[in-house]
């Protein structure tokens, strides 16, 4: 009897194609090294990329705020969250990286302006009241993406998601929290929260990305198991989990149509300024030079700490 | 407007043809070597995988693994191998490799019948 061999013709596209297909049908995961078809590799490399630049650029409108925030308390939590913000960049670039992407070109591409970060993020950070709605509006909406996401059909994103949804959690909250101190304080401070409730809720509900009927290629990942729900379902779902955390924080929805629809149990908003999106996304944002501009910075002028490491490591034969 | 998708994570960001994902070919790359990381989440159970990271040597591994997957103290050991070092199995899961086992059902217990009446078996 010979033993089991490593070196086998290779299967044929065809039947590499169905293997694919029935693990996807099973809700199995497809695992780094497995074929895959190629539009799903380079899909999911877009995806998770920009997932990644996204928390990486994210880090940078709270990082504003830790040289000013107002305790220790404060400074110590908003510094542990921007630092899990680096850590989910960090652990979605090593999912891109199962699909052969290569960490360093992807900063490139980011600083070249080839690949893109979440829309939200060109925003900028006016008062410390903004810390806070980022907490609770804008990370509250990037649970409601990224929980789907836990069970994404490729194995190394889905693992990364569910650390990064366990994390996410503190971040809602100690969002929420910081606001609800606020809205116990001065009238100064409860207008600081409403005008930062005013700026971010409609950027936080473009999060979700443009309505389904303008959304052409999310069938396939949907088909692909990478997209769960469709961008108006997550949007939806949001809308109404935030309407009573709005009631009980005492703030307003700068929406005047929000209402309430007793037949189908949902909140109603009114219509979402998507040239507005449209702008920011492809440029034109209020922050968008300055957040790449620093991306860049980071990189360049600690190159030098890189190249050290690299050479003592070097020396030492590691 | 650009095919854009909310599975950015952090929200909407596009998807379509125009943004680029094929890695470039550089001349020479000084990057740092990859590793994988194995954390023992508490005494008593074994190491597990939980990801990878680039760092120059051992010893920054170590500390980076630990900055990055520790956090909230979700570790007690830690295991760092540069991803070049590892050897793995073909990723075809009805790989010959594991056929020798596949029709060896009289290694499971449930192979055996035993009267009902015989205790603690």
């Amino acid at each position: 009897m010979s033993a089991p061999t490593l070196e086998r013709p290779a299967p044929d596209e065809t039947a590499l194609q169905r293997q694919f297909d029935a693990t996807i049908a099973a809700d199995h995961r497809i695992e780094p090294r497995d074929w895959m078809p190629e539009g799903y590799r380079r899909t999911l490399i877009r995806q998770v990329a920009q997932h990644a630049h996204s928390e990486i650029v994210g880090m940078q409108p709270e990082g504003d705020w830790l040289l000013a925030a107002p305790s220790l308390r404060r400074k110590s939590v908003l510094l542990a969250k921007v630092q899990d913000e680096a850590g989910h960049g960090l652990y979605l670039y090593s999912a891109a990286e199962t699909l052969g992407a290569d960490r360093a070109d992807l900063t490139d591409k980011l600083i070249e302006g080839k690949q893109k970060y979440s829309s939200i993020f060109n925003y900028p950070t006016l008062t410390y009241a903004d810390v806070g709605v980022i907490g609770w509006l804008v990370d509250g909406a990037a649970i409601c993406n990224q929980v789907p996401l836990c069970r994404s059909s490729y194995g190394p994103y889905a693992r990364a998601m569910i650390r990064v949804c366990k994390e996410e959690s503190f971040h809602q909250r100690q969002g929420y929290e910081l606001l609800m101190t606020m809205m116990r304080g001065t009238p100064e401070q409860r207008a600081m929260v409403q005008d930062a409730v005013d700026r971010w809720w409609w950027p936080s509900l473009m999060m979700f990305g443009p309505p389904d009927d303008a959304s052409p290629n999310s069938a396939q990942s949907m088909a692909w198991g990478i997209k769960r729900h469709t961008n108006d379902e997550l949007r939806q779902r949001y809308v109404d989990m935030s309407v009573p955390q709005a009631q009980a924080l005492g703030v307003t929805l700068p929406d005047p149509d929000l209402t309430w629809d007793e037949a189908s149990g949902h909140w109603r908003t009114g219509p979402i300024d998507w040239d507005e999106f449209t702008r920011v996304i492809s440029g034109s944002g209020p922050m968008n030079a300055v957040r790449i501009a620093r991306r860049r910075a980071a990189r360049d002028d600690n190159a030098w700490v890189t190249e050290a490491a690299t050479a003592y490591a070097e020396k030492h034969g590691a | 407007m650009p095919d854009v998708t909310a599975e950015g994570g952090h929200g909407a960001v596009p998807t379509g043809p125009e943004v680029p994902v094929e890695p470039r070919r550089r001349a020479v790359r000084r990057d740092w070597p990859l590793y994988e990381v194995f954390v023992r989440g508490k005494r008593g159970l074994n190491h597990v995988h939980v990801g990878s990271l680039h760092a120059p040597d051992d010893e920054m591994a170590i500390d980076a693994a630990r900055d990055l997957y520790t956090r909230r103290n979700e570790g007690v050991s830690i295991w760092v191998v540069k991803a070049v070092d590892i050897t793995a199995s073909s990723p075809d899961e009805k790989d010959p490799l594991f056929a020798p086992s596949g029709d060896k059902v009289y290694r499971h217990p449930t192979f055996y019948e035993i009267p009902e009446g015989v205790p603690h078996m």
